[in-house]
């Protein structure tokens, strides 16, 4: 790119430049939303950060209008909701948005960690990018819990009281943190206002590590289906207009879906019984979490047993949190050189074995635990499915992938993306590839 | 105070027994319910609209039947213009009610009579009150149940017509009543219908079946009455985005077409 103009993205604006001399922002833009080389070979799976983006800034968006309607008081909070449902401008289009805004962004935030591991995103050099969206995975996670108790139903209110009690099972300090969660000594009126501060702190949290997640992919580039670190100009093409244009055709279609949930299913997602107000003293039959909790809840239930001196609640915690923390250090789990599935033959099945475990695993979480699997016999309950999801989700990350690493012979890696995309890997690839029109 | 601090206490127990007794907490069997079936609602689909006559004559059996009982507290009088009352016909049937107002200029609450911005009077003054007219069980208020249940058109109108005679081997208890529908078949509400228990005004002919159908109706309107407004809406905004995400792809391809692929 030559100099000059073309770094405040060719305006010759007297004001643009004058900001921009003094305070870089609009050349920072150019420099990494414009013209930010990205491989060429992008798939349509590479669509999620920007729909993540654009869900968050929904979710902020929606979430403080509802903040100026809704009263964050035990006494208040669920007649303040079906307020803003019934009688607020828009409201119930608002409290709707807001609602599946967080169902769809665990959707999305799911693909896109499916995405990463397929494609070994997580891998050198990109350690630092992958742990950073864990952070991220684990900040939503505590901001859609708190979100889900404000509006005080039922299973706002006996969630709440399960996860916050899980914590009473660590060690000497547990009765502390459950104090401290809940404002006393039990859930009340403390809590709802902490989860509410809580609640709208967070996402501004989440946006910070956003900004990180985003510098650290900037720093080492995007991977891309091949798993092939483009070589030069021929394997990439400019982020503006490419990806701005392909990311908007996903964009849209991601969005059209999530409408015709908000509008025409918006309780879908939803737990029924959470349109009944809380009642402290009236425990529901089956107190399930949301959706996007249960493969958590599977694993937090599946140890129902004692490990040596671990009780089984503690056990359950440790297995429930682990289920996260594992995560952070899958780059150094898996040994293999090669970043993308499509040429790991083996990974690739234990890749699908993996995903479909954890479909179960949802499963598992939203079942009582006695229930028969799948409706079949009563000697093969829930329970007994979730022993063995629990192990197999473990084992993937500490037993098959270190080992792949070592016995897995990978198939060979094309040496450039433009040779396998151009080339059909017969003719030099960066020979065939045209200059470039554009970029 | 003493009695709130304890009853606290003793959630927050329940809360712990719960917590830790996952594994176990299973009280009802499959077997134990029998599954509604599916009516054919008008308000169903995404072009589905509140059928405003049904839902007129459940107005007349909630305020006749099941407002003995239930309250409705989240729908104003008002709300009522949406069903197709006019402004005069709503102020009758608001003035038929009494509630507390005040303080006035000498500092006390005086009873006066209902006013189209009032939300419904319920029954008794508190849960308490309620709990205590009727042995201890709690009439749930209305204005949500349609959402509060898996199914919930289905499975009220199901209640609504499914009392019988309980089964030789189910012993039903003095003060509950037995209905295949409900969890644990056992509930506390008695047979609330039957036949001619209103009179409609149209000459509909009041059976249980139809008045349970009406009544749903309307508890599907009061619970979601935003529902013809967010479908329409939803037409709009869904019609919309399909043309743009075509357009946007069609963009796309002519974008990339300029490239080597």
């Amino acid at each position: 790119m030559s100099a000059g103009t073309n770094q405040t993205g060719g305006t010759n604006s007297g004001l643009v430049k004058w900001i921009d001399s003094r305070l870089p922002v609009f050349s920072y833009l150019q420099k990494e939303y414009a013209e930010y080389q990205s491989p060429r070979n992008f798939n349509w799976f590479w669509n999620f950060g920007a729909i993540l983006t654009f869900l968050l800034v929904m979710m902020i968006m929606s979430g403080i209008f509802l903040a100026m309607q809704y009263q964050p008081n035990t006494a208040l909070a669920f007649d303040s909701v079906e307020r803003i449902m019934r009688d607020v401008n828009f409201g119930w289009l608002l409290r709707y948005l807001h609602q599946n805004g967080a169902t769809f962004f665990f959707i999305a935030i799911y693909i896109h960690m499916f995405r990463g591991m397929y494609y070994g995103s997580y891998k050198a050099p990109r350690e630092l990018l992958w742990m950073l969206g864990v952070v991220i995975l684990l900040l939503a996670m505590a901001t859609a819990f708190m979100g889900y108790v404000l509006p005080w139903g039922q299973m706002s209110f006996w969630g709440a009281t399960v996860i916050t009690n899980l914590f009473s099972a660590v060690p000497l300090v547990g009765d502390s943190i459950v104090t401290l969660l809940w404002g006393g000594f039990s859930i009340d009126n403390p809590t709802l206002n902490r989860f509410f501060a809580l609640h709208y702190l967070f996402p501004f949290l989440i946006f910070g590590v956003v900004v990180l997640h985003v510098i650290a992919l900037h720093v080492s580039g995007s991977n891309n289906p091949l798993g092939v670190d483009p070589k030069g100009p021929q394997d990439t093409v400019s982020f503006h207009p490419y990806y701005t244009m392909k990311d908007s055709v996903g964009l849209a279609v991601f969005v059209t879906i999530m409408a015709a949930f908000v509008f025409f299913a918006p309780d879908f997602f939803g737990e029924p019984e959470n349109y009944l107000e809380a009642a402290p003293l009236n425990t529901p039959a089956h107190i399930v979490p949301e959706w996007y909790f249960l493969p958590f809840f599977a694993i937090l239930r599946s140890v129902d047993f004692d490990i040596l001196f671990i009780e089984a609640k503690l056990g359950g915690v440790i297995a429930m949190f682990g289920a996260i923390f594992v995560l952070f250090v899958l780059p150094w789990l898996d040994k293999s050189p090669v970043r993308s599935a499509k040429f790991r033959p083996v990974y690739k099945w234990f890749f699908w074995i993996f995903l479909i475990d954890c479909v179960l695993l949802g499963y598992v979480g939203g079942k009582p635990t006695d229930a028969p699997v799948f409706g079949g016999v009563e000697s093969f309950q829930i329970i007994h499915l979730g022993y063995i999801t629990t192990f197999w989700y473990f084992a993937h990350f500490l037993i098959v992938l270190p080992l792949l690493g070592i016995f897995e012979r990978p198939k060979p890696v094309p040496k450039s993306i433009s040779e396998a995309v151009l080339g059909g890997g017969s003719s030099g690839a960066a020979a065939t590839a045209k200059p470039m029109e554009k970029a | 105070m003493g009695i709130v601090s304890n009853l606290r206490l003793a959630a927050a127990a329940t809360g712990l027994i719960a917590a830790t007794m996952f594994v176990s907490t299973t009280a009802f069997g499959a077997g134990d319910v029998k599954d509604p079936d599916s009516q054919d609602w008008h308000f169903e689909g995404i072009f589905g609209t509140v059928d405003r006559a049904a839902a007129q004559r459940g107005l007349q059996v909630y305020l006749e039947v099941c407002s003995s009982c239930h309250g409705l507290k989240q729908v104003a009088y008002r709300n009522l213009t949406d069903l197709g009352f006019n402004e005069e016909e709503v102020k009758a049937i608001a003035a038929e009610f009494d509630v507390v107002d005040g303080p006035n200029d000498e500092g006390e609450m005086f009873d006066r009579s209902a006013i189209p911005s009032d939300k419904f009077v319920g029954p008794f003054p508190n849960n308490a009150a309620a709990q205590a007219a009727n042995n201890g069980a709690l009439p749930p208020d209305l204005s949500l149940q349609v959402k509060a249940h898996i199914g919930g058109p289905d499975y009220i109108y199901a209640l609504l017509t499914g009392y019988t005679e309980a089964p030789a081997d189910v012993e039903v208890p003095a003060g509950a009543n037995y209905n295949p529908y409900f969890r644990g078949s056992l509930i506390a509400m008695a047979q609330p219908l039957w036949p001619d228990g209103v009179t409609y005004s149209d000459g509909t002919e009041a059976t249980i079946d139809q008045m349970a159908w009406d009544v749903v109706n309307f508890m599907q309107w009061a619970a979601a009455p935003e529902m013809e407004e967010r479908k329409k809406m939803g037409f709009k905004v869904v019609l919309f985005l399909i043309i743009l995400s075509a357009i946007l792809y069609a963009a796309k391809r002519k974008m990339w077409s300029n490239l080597d692929h």
